[in-house]
């Protein structure tokens, strides 16, 4: 299966800045479906971007992250054809994992 | 005076002797509950998902109050017509951050998103969130120990949380 994340990682010498787009429903748990019942939550809680053996970023998430999330931050350092490694696990135990080339 | 009374005053002494328990048992944890926060903050924090205020989602995330600071600034819509896909960002001039915060005032879970900040990382996050209706998104930056927040007013024509 393709992942559902997709990470944009560019340095420009100093800065490594970082986009990352994932598939998620971020179901909330407070919405109700066409037949009126609860949609149970299901959501990412943890994020983590790891470059160099350290995290460089972590986001813990609750259920108001709009769905497929989107996130962008900056990290000093990082070179151009590093790997960048980022997972996430959600409230199901389920987690996906991609790495990236810095670019 | 009946018995019922007695009951009664009976009944409150135990609760304010319980409450005074509480209190001092409250009090004594306090120093250990600090670097016990401290420690558990590579935990995904769980009660600090469950406050629903904004003042006991920042003390279960970092044991503390913040205070308003002009050295933060969000980048959100004055109107989101989209209630559910709310474009928030924040930047920072402050140094030394070590973690930032979203949080929504009217949302039923009022934390959004905590993003631990190590040493190296850019002080400056943007990401999407959902505003159950119009509200005050606020940013907590924790820097050099100390807390910073500021807040802006979203206004949402329609919600994020169906119904």
């Amino acid at each position: 299966m393709a992942s559902t994340i997709r990470v944009r990682a560019t340095s420009n010498g100093d800065i490594t800045e970082v986009q990352a787009l994932i598939q998620h429903p971020m179901d909330s748990g407070f919405v109700k479906d066409a037949r009126g019942e609860i949609i149970p939550p299901h959501f990412i809680q943890e994020l983590t971007f790891e470059y160099d053996g350290r995290n460089v970023f972590v986001a813990d998430w609750g259920p108001a992250v709009s769905k497929d999330p989107y996130v962008k931050f900056a990290f000093k350092g990082g070179k151009k054809g590093d790997d960048l490694k980022v997972s996430w696990v959600d409230n199901k135990g389920a987690t996906d994992t991609t790495t990236a080339k810095i670019q | 005076m009946t018995i019922k009374d007695n009951g009664f005053f009976a009944t409150r002494r135990l609760i304010l002797q319980g409450a005074g328990a509480v209190a001092l048992v409250g009090l004594g944890n306090l120093p250990f509950l600090a670097p016990a926060l401290a420690a558990a903050n590579d935990k995904y924090p769980e009660e600090a998902f469950k406050a629903k205020n904004e003042a006991d989602a920042v003390k279960a995330l970092y044991g503390k109050t913040a205070e308003a600071s002009d050295k933060v600034k969000i980048d959100a819509p004055e109107i989101a017509e989209n209630g559910a896909v709310v474009p928030v960002s924040v930047t920072t001039t402050l140094a030394d951050v070590s973690s930032i915060s979203f949080l929504a005032s009217e949302n039923p879970v009022v934390l959004v998103a905590s993003y631990k900040i190590p040493a190296g990382t850019v002080p400056n996050v943007a990401n999407r969130i959902k505003l159950a209706k119009t509200s005050n998104v606020i940013v907590v930056v924790e820097a050099g120990g100390k807390l910073y927040s500021a807040t802006k007013e979203v206004k949402v024509t329609v919600g994020g949380c169906g119904g």
